[in-house]
């Protein structure tokens, strides 16, 4: 039937039209729309201004030969190559160790631990060790690793202060994409006869991959761009490589690292080219947003792809 | 249904794990007719497998205890020689003078408050709206995209943030402002809040998703604006939530360490106005450390600031959590 052509009476017109209360309600919501919509692009706006300003600034420098050559003339020419290198080492190395620690971690929390408030210690313990500002795990791991266990400012002491700081990521990753496998999976696995690590192993990790993996990603973008902790633990100011050997650190070397350069260069090397510091800037962010981004389009790829 | 998109997911996940612990039954024997030993080798790798996820499991424990530990054993000899009033309430920070040292943090502390004050007076206005919006006002695309830029703006390194303080703010502060250095409480309390805008909305958005849809339809079905929504309905029952994702902004503002140290100027004084330069407690550890010898009094000093660190952030984590254990009581 055509709406239309029901006649219209006037009572009804006045007792469904706005009324100043409602209209003012209206406006009022409207208003609030546009705070609240100006404060959330407030946020976009800076993002795009530092990309955007970075990149004008640095533009004269970058190139691929910045990349792969040594930091020469008390780093006030050349490259990032050496730098850039370190940062790889120490995420690979931080990585390796705290993975495994931080998957198994969130394995107990989401399949072994009972509601106690032991439980709720350890959560706590999980997210203060995410709050401990970044320079208080730089003491920690200049008196445990460097001087107590005697390892020596390096690679691998650097590493695993790295790696206890960033931990927090993959477990909170970890945990929420393990209790969002469907209790009936675990249950289907228990009734068939597999043991509780079995079924850990066969049904929940698998399934639970995306946001391990999510974690993961996110742990090395948040190492490769952290300073304080390395800056008493392995890092060094210049270092001279060979160049394009991927294994020319050891891993109880000393090593340069993007984001410590980034602070020499800005604060204590005088008379740099104006674009250097940007460039490598722009190298730092340009990799960690890299890296971020590729985890987003891994999530959504993998979360698109789940069937429950 | 996805679980990780149900309606009242707190709820879901309250089931899954209630049914992960309780129901979950003991580990099932093998097959009577497999062979002993084999069933045995399974036990032992079942058990030590399961030995290892426990002490991973509380690993984080360790950890702390570890930190807090490790970093009170490099500062403890010094706790005999120093008077801890004098310590924390004087201004007088001379480390290295050579006559007398003095070691007040007065000022330190003052800096810390001054640029984390400032900080959350800019990002807690600005990231709760923005998480209101994010979870309130919008949808779809719009939200996604958001979300994305919000986790971009999160992982910006702290360095990159503290050369642009060292550059762009500077230069702009200068400008506009006309003050004779650019790096200053201003800059650094604004780098701060865009530091920690990020990690505001995320909390807050989950505070905010935390409400029940029941308590939104009722609203709706009353013929509420969803200005009223979240007035009347959403901020009063998401308020712990919001005063934890608050408090997280401030123990980020106060751990933070490499901004600061670009962006603040570096000088040791208590502040008068937003143009003054001064130091937080994070960099004077960044910037002197290196400098000192190891085992001297300074260098001891130095550990005992990052005693005072872990205590503070400790304490204002632990606030943020009995918050968010709030809302989950009721």
């Amino acid at each position: 039937m055509n709406p239309s052509a029901i006649p219209i009476q006037p009572e009804t017109v006045s007792r469904f039209t706005e009324t100043p209360l409602i209209r003012k309600k209206h406006r009022r919501e409207l208003v609030a729309k546009g705070i609240f919509g100006a404060m959330a692009l407030a946020m976009v706006i800076p993002l795009l201004i530092i990309i955007g300003y970075l990149l004008i600034k640095a533009w004269p420098l970058l190139s691929w030969g910045f990349l792969t050559h040594n930091p020469t003339n008390g780093m006030r020419q050349g490259g990032v190559w050496s730098a850039f290198l370190g940062t790889i080492y120490l995420v690979v190395v931080s990585l390796c160790i705290a993975a495994p620690v931080g998957v198994l971690s969130a394995v107990y929390l989401n399949e072994y631990a009972k509601e106690n408030w032991f439980t709720r210690i350890v959560n706590l313990a999980v997210l203060n060790l995410a709050g401990v500002p970044s320079i208080v795990h730089a003491l920690f791991g200049l008196g445990a690793f460097v001087l107590f266990a005697g390892i020596g400012r390096s690679i691998i002491a650097a590493s695993l202060t790295l790696a206890i700081m960033t931990m927090p990521v993959i477990i909170a990753s970890t945990k929420e994409a393990l209790a969002s496998v469907p209790m009936n999976f675990r249950e289907a696995c228990w009734n068939v006869g597999a043991s509780r690590w079995q079924t850990i192993k066969g049904i929940v990790l698998p399934n639970s991959l995306s946001g391990i993996l999510t974690g993961v990603i996110l742990q090395v973008s948040r190492t490769a761009g952290e300073t304080a902790p390395i800056m008493f633990t392995g890092a060094v100011f210049y270092r001279d490589i060979v160049e394009g050997n991927l294994f020319a650190y050891k891993l109880t070397d000393q090593c340069m690292a993007l984001s410590m350069h980034l602070f020499a260069v800005s604060t204590q090397v005088t008379n740099a080219p104006e674009a250097l510091p940007y460039a490598i800037a722009v190298v730092l962010l340009g990799s960690v947003l890299l890296v971020n981004a590729t985890a987003i389009i891994v999530r959504t790829y993998l979360r698109s792809r789940k069937k429950w | 249904m996805p679980a990780d998109q149900s309606p009242n997911r707190g709820l879901s996940f309250q089931l899954l794990r209630s049914g992960a612990s309780s129901d979950a039954p003991a580990p099932t024997r093998t097959k009577a007719f497999q062979k002993a030993s084999t069933r045995r080798w399974h036990r032992i790798g079942e058990f030590s497998i399961e030995s290892l996820i426990r002490l991973c499991g509380i690993s984080a424990i360790i950890f702390i205890f570890a930190i807090f530990f490790f970093v009170l054993r490099e500062a403890a000899p010094v706790l005999r020689k120093l008077d801890i009033g004098k310590f924390l309430f004087t201004t007088a920070w001379y480390p290295t003078s050579l006559g007398t040292p003095r070691y007040g943090v007065l000022a330190l502390i003052v800096g810390t408050l001054s640029v984390t004050t400032l900080a959350m007076v800019v990002a807690v206005p600005f990231g709760l709206g923005a998480a209101i919006f994010v979870s309130e006002f919008c949808s779809g695309k719009v939200r996604e995209t958001l979300k994305v830029v919000i986790e971009l703006l999160a992982a910006i390194p702290s360095v990159v943030w503290g050369f642009i303080g060292l550059t762009v703010m500077n230069a702009a502060i200068q400008k506009l402002f006309d003050a004779e250095v650019g790096v200053n409480v201003l800059n650094a309390g604004i780098i701060l809040a865009l530091m920690s805008v990020p990690i505001i909305v995320s909390i807050g958005e989950d505070a905010l998703k935390a409400v029940p849809d029941s308590f939104r339809e009722a609203g709706i079905a009353l013929g509420a604006t969803k200005w009223q929504l979240v007035y009347r309905v959403l901020l009063p029952a998401a308020k712990n939530g919001l005063l934890a994702a608050a408090l997280l902004g401030v123990a980020r503002a106060v751990g933070e360490t490499m901004a600061v140290l670009m962006a603040t100027g570096n000088s040791v004084n208590i502040p008068h106005s937003l143009f003054d330069s001064v130091r937080t407690l994070t960099q004077t550890i960044a910037a002197e450390l290196g400098e000192t010898s190891h085992g001297s009094d300074h260098y001891r000093v130095l550990f005992l600031i990052g005693v005072l660190l872990f205590i503070i952030t400790f304490v204002i984590n632990l606030s943020a959590d009995l918050a968010v254990r709030g809302i989950r009581k009721k």
